[in-house]
């Protein structure tokens, strides 16, 4: 499978057929909270895939550099303060107090950045910044790019490059950014229709997510088979496409 | 006790408050992730409520000793440093004892840091109230969260699987004996039917209340 393949693949499961909000259910406050209207739904949507790339970035670096077993900026200082020592210096048990730490830094710096020279983008997502620190998105992404980081340590099964990282959180961003404004679009036509007086509000949005999720659901088998078509093809396959011709 | 608010609920009121009245799952609509996510079956819903009953209380009671300290714009991240603390201590503690479950659970126990029960919890109750006080809020909500799980796995458990507690009690509810008289329904452990399941339940609980209310 070529590099280009790969990462289709990466980017096309993770924002379909693995939809953080309709398969993982991460993410879920916001979709449920600030779906009501199509532009403020997209509004979160950009920001959480603005934050999610630049948080799962980071957790990579540090993730790679620091926290890992064996990880070599670790070791080295573990080697500069007990020189001869031959442990292994592994810091994983840290790993969620450095992400969720990262992760409000980043926030912080974003909005600051942000403001300061994107006025426009603050206006359009700016407001919702502060209340990504605990959307569960940025969190799950950075967890799962923690399970991907190749360490020396322990063997990984699908080692992701800091590329891989860096495409799998900003299509996880994409795909909860697809969900919240289909939920905003279906929530802005719904205001028009009678919902029993019970299930007003968010019964019927999980009621509508049901069924959004079911129709996400067809997309499942759809990487295996795009990986089927688009492998290169053996060459008995390339010969009998040329003969007819003649 | 001067902080005590002079109109605000009792300890033994806030208890009761977080069962029913105001269970954060039914009536704040707060936690759906793990609520939705880990539900499938009786065994990952305890876990799930155990573990988050276990992190609020801790974190409930650290924050409110530690109330004098907080500065105003600091707060969020204390909060949240404090939680993923005790919840790397969930994590281990399940990893080392109840391996398969942490397995099954997998990157939703990790998630409960950014469980928006807990940290709403700590903003509005722990950082202002006395330790008796946030214990016994942090108690009532945790046990209504863990309820609000616990019912919406009974319903997906018994659908899609037709057992109550299958992996660790083993009790059969609906009879697998007559093939055509029942069969499971799959959609209830994937994800569609936790949706689904959780608005219905919505509905329910309204018409419950609303009844009580006019009763």
């Amino acid at each position: 499978m070529t590099y280009l393949t790969s990462i289709l693949l990466l980017a096309i499961s993770t924002a379909l057929i693995n939809n953080m909000v309709f398969h993982y259910f991460v993410g879920n406050c916001p979709f449920i909270g600030v779906s009501r209207r199509l532009d403020t739904a997209f509004g979160m949507g950009a920001a959480v895939t603005f934050v999610v790339t630049i948080a799962a970035t980071l957790s990579w670096l540090m993730t790679y550099f620091i926290l890992a077993p064996g990880a070599p900026l670790t070791t080295w200082v573990w080697r500069a303060v007990r020189p001869g020592s031959t442990a292994t210096v592994d810091l994983s048990i840290l790993n969620y107090i450095v992400y969720i730490f990262v992760i409000a830094w980043a926030v912080q710096f974003v909005e600051l950045y942000v403001r300061k020279f994107f006025p426009p983008l603050y206006k359009s997502f700016g407001v919702f910044l502060p209340l990504i620190t605990t959307n569960c998105v940025i969190l799950f992404s950075c967890l799962e790019v923690m399970k991907h980081v190749p360490v020396t340590g322990a063997p990984v099964t699908e080692p992701w490059g800091l590329d891989k990282a860096i495409i799998f959180a900003f299509f996880a961003g994409f795909g909860f950014l697809i969900a919240i404004v289909l939920m905003g679009g279906i929530r802005e036509e719904l205001d028009h229709c009678d919902v029993p007086a019970p299930l007003k509000g968010p019964g019927i949005t999980m009621i509508i997510a049901g069924i959004l999720a079911l129709a996400f659901m067809g997309f499942t088998g759809m990487d295996a088979n795009l990986a089927r078509r688009l492998s290169p093809k053996p060459p008995a396959t390339a010969e009998s496409a040329a003969l007819p011709a003649p | 006790m001067s902080d005590r608010g002079n109109d605000g609920p009792t300890p033994v009121e806030r208890f009761i408050g977080g069962l029913i009245p105001e269970n954060p799952v039914y009536r704040q609509i707060l936690g759906i992730c793990p609520s939705l996510a880990v539900t499938n079956s009786m065994e990952g819903a305890l876990t799930m409520g155990g573990a988050a009953l276990f992190v609020l209380l801790c974190s409930n009671v650290l924050i409110s000793l530690i109330r004098p300290l907080l500065k105003p714009h600091l707060r969020i991240l204390i909060f949240t440093l404090t939680i993923a603390t005790f919840v790397t201590i969930a994590d281990r503690f399940l990893a080392a004892f109840l391996y398969d479950m942490s397995k099954q659970l997998g990157p939703y126990i990790p998630l409960i840091i950014v469980n928006c029960v807990i940290i709403a919890r700590c903003e509005i109750c722990a950082s202002k109230q006395s330790v008796g006080t946030a214990a016994a809020d942090a108690l009532g909500q945790g046990l209504g969260f863990a309820l609000g799980l616990m019912s919406i796995a009974t319903v997906r458990e018994i659908l899609g699987f037709g057992t109550w507690f299958g992996k660790w009690l083993g009790w059969r509810v609906i009879p697998t004996a007559p093939a055509e008289v029942w069969s499971p329904w799959i959609i209830m452990i994937l994800p569609p039917g936790a949706f689904l399941t959780l608005g219905l339940l919505l509905g329910v609980f309204n018409i419950l209340t609303a009844r009580r209310k006019s009763a």
